[in-house]
């Protein structure tokens, strides 16, 4: 498929070690591509990506598995495999091979399933669960391995405020505990404030609004796409102080 | 014009992606990871799962062939040859084509299908996303499995047909059981044997390959999956009975007939 206009145009960002980048943008801006292409799915007409130290736009096919190993993707409509149960999806890095699960790896599968609080459903299938249990085993499924990168698609994307909300709390659950550095895609403006302005708290086992006037950095910024190009990089403070019309327009 | 030039340019693609992927499921042979479990569960879904269906076809192929053909030898007082006649035509012909036919219809629109419902529904990706080899985890286990597989179908469908014909010959034909036996099996010459037992290979190879392809190419949501089935087993079939004329004009060639 070849389109007449540039989707993305002038693309060009940098994630470091624990930051999370949320990109927001309407509805077909190329969000979804960003995260396709960070993984090497689809390979970009002109410029380089580079992935853990590794040129992802330079590499073939076959040399990528490695390093997708290492990237956990949590897709838009969760994509898992309707044919296997919560465990074996959710276990799929670790049984690809052998196809058997052993005490030690059920064991991980179960840590995984207790991070997204659905440990009782390993035995399910994916057709016997609700949209929201889905996306946090897809989200058990891509954590399991405890990879350096996450990339989320719309993971609260068709799901109502109260799951949507849960499944927040364990992005910034992911983020504050295991520091790991992520990618986050969203059309929804209220997850990301939620995201910029909350912290998990490990004592009390559940996310807590930053105090204001804390110090605290919760390491995320914001990337706004708009007519395929990036219209604004900063912290939720600077996005407030914008004075462009659009992004005015788009926050109200 | 420009519709036609782009209608063309299509069918030259596919047929590179097609070879492409047909290429890499056997090249995935050399490289790990090998799913051996995935072959083995595939090898039970298409050879043990098919068997019945071929059992009988082979049965009423055999016998139909021994009706058919005995008013004709009986003019020319050659009865005596069905045992032959049968032999040579399951073998050569019917038992590796009618076989590798029936395994398209069931097996290659079900490779299609499941596919195909995979790449729409992203979990192709999800795959690749995870660093798992598509075509080692999914098409190579199918490919090995069906190649070997029908091997051992047409042989069953070759026996099966030959007891059919037996039937027909000593039930309703009068025929001697130990003269049916004898010139079936002498009639036999390796060349035609060699000649049934690759048949199955090359079909093998473009059943599960076609399936495959149109699977993993599947578009456009449930539509298009249904579409991606109905192809594989229009294609699979037609490419079966036109790779058969080639095989055996080349073998016939070699084997001096």
């Amino acid at each position: 498929m070849a389109f007449e206009q540039p989707v993305l145009e002038g693309i060009s960002f940098q994630l470091n070690r624990g930051e999370t980048k949320v990109l927001l943008g309407e509805a077909g801006t190329g969000k979804t591509l960003i995260l396709k292409l960070a993984l090497g799915l689809i390979k970009p007409d002109s410029g380089s990506i580079w992935v853990l130290g590794q040129e992802v736009s330079a590499m073939r096919e076959q040399d990528l598995f490695d390093l997708r190993r290492d990237i956990g993707m949590v897709f838009q409509e969760s994509a898992l495999f309707d044919s296997l149960t919560v465990e074996e999806n959710v276990a799929y890095r670790l049984i690809e091979e052998t196809r058997t699960i052993t005490e030690e790896i059920h064991q991980r599968v179960l840590e995984a399933l207790d991070f997204v609080e659905l440990k009782q459903t390993y035995n399910l299938f994916p057709a016997e669960l609700s949209g929201g249990m889905r996306r946090r085993v897809a989200i058990a499924r891509a954590i399991i391995t405890q990879p350096e990168v996450l990339l989320y698609d719309s993971p609260t994307g068709g799901l109502d405020p109260v799951t949507s909300n849960t499944i927040i709390e364990l992005v910034v659950k992911q983020r504050d505990v295991y520091e790991t550095g992520s990618l986050l895609v969203t059309h929804r403006l209220q997850d990301a404030f939620t995201m910029a302005s909350h912290y998990f708290d490990k004592k009390l086992n559940k996310m807590v609004p930053v105090e204001p006037g804390s110090s605290r950095n919760v390491h995320t910024t914001f990337v706004i796409l708009r007519d395929h190009k990036i219209i604004f990089e900063g912290t939720a403070t600077e996005l407030l102080r914008c004075h462009d019309p659009y992004i005015r327009e788009y926050l109200s | 014009m420009a519709y036609f030039e782009d209608a063309i340019k299509e069918r030259v693609e596919a047929v590179q992606d097609y070879s492409l992927l047909a290429g890499r499921s056997l090249s995935n042979l050399f490289s790990q990871p090998r799913y051996y479990a995935d072959t083995l569960m595939q090898a039970d879904l298409i050879g043990v799962g098919s068997l019945p269906i071929v059992v009988l076809i082979g049965l009423f192929t055999g016998a139909v062939l021994a009706l058919q053909t005995s008013s004709t030898l009986e003019q020319f007082g050659s009865l005596s040859l069905t045992g032959q006649l049968v032999s040579l035509s399951m073998v050569r012909e019917l038992g590796p084509v009618l076989t590798g036919i029936l395994v398209a219809g069931r097996n290659s629109s079900g490779m299609a299908s499941e596919l195909g419902s995979m790449k729409v529904t992203e979990q192709i990706d999800a795959m690749r996303a995870m660093g798992v080899d598509p075509t080692k985890k999914l098409v190579t286990p199918r490919v090995i499995a069906t190649v070997t597989m029908l091997f051992f179908l047409s042989i069953i469908s070759d026996l099966v047909g030959l007891v059919g014909g037996w039937a027909v010959s000593y039930l309703l034909l009068g025929l001697d059981t130990n003269q049916y036996w004898t010139t079936a099996y002498q009639a036999l010459r390796f060349g035609d044997v060699f000649m049934g037992l690759s048949k199955p290979v090359v079909f093998g190879f473009i059943i599960s390959s076609v399936g495959c392809y149109y699977g993993m190419t599947a578009r456009g949501g449930t539509q298009g999956v249904g579409r991606a089935t109905t192809q594989a087993v229009v294609s699979a079939s037609v490419l079966i009975v036109v790779s058969d004329f080639f095989i055996t004009k080349l073998l016939m060639q070699i084997f001096h007939y």
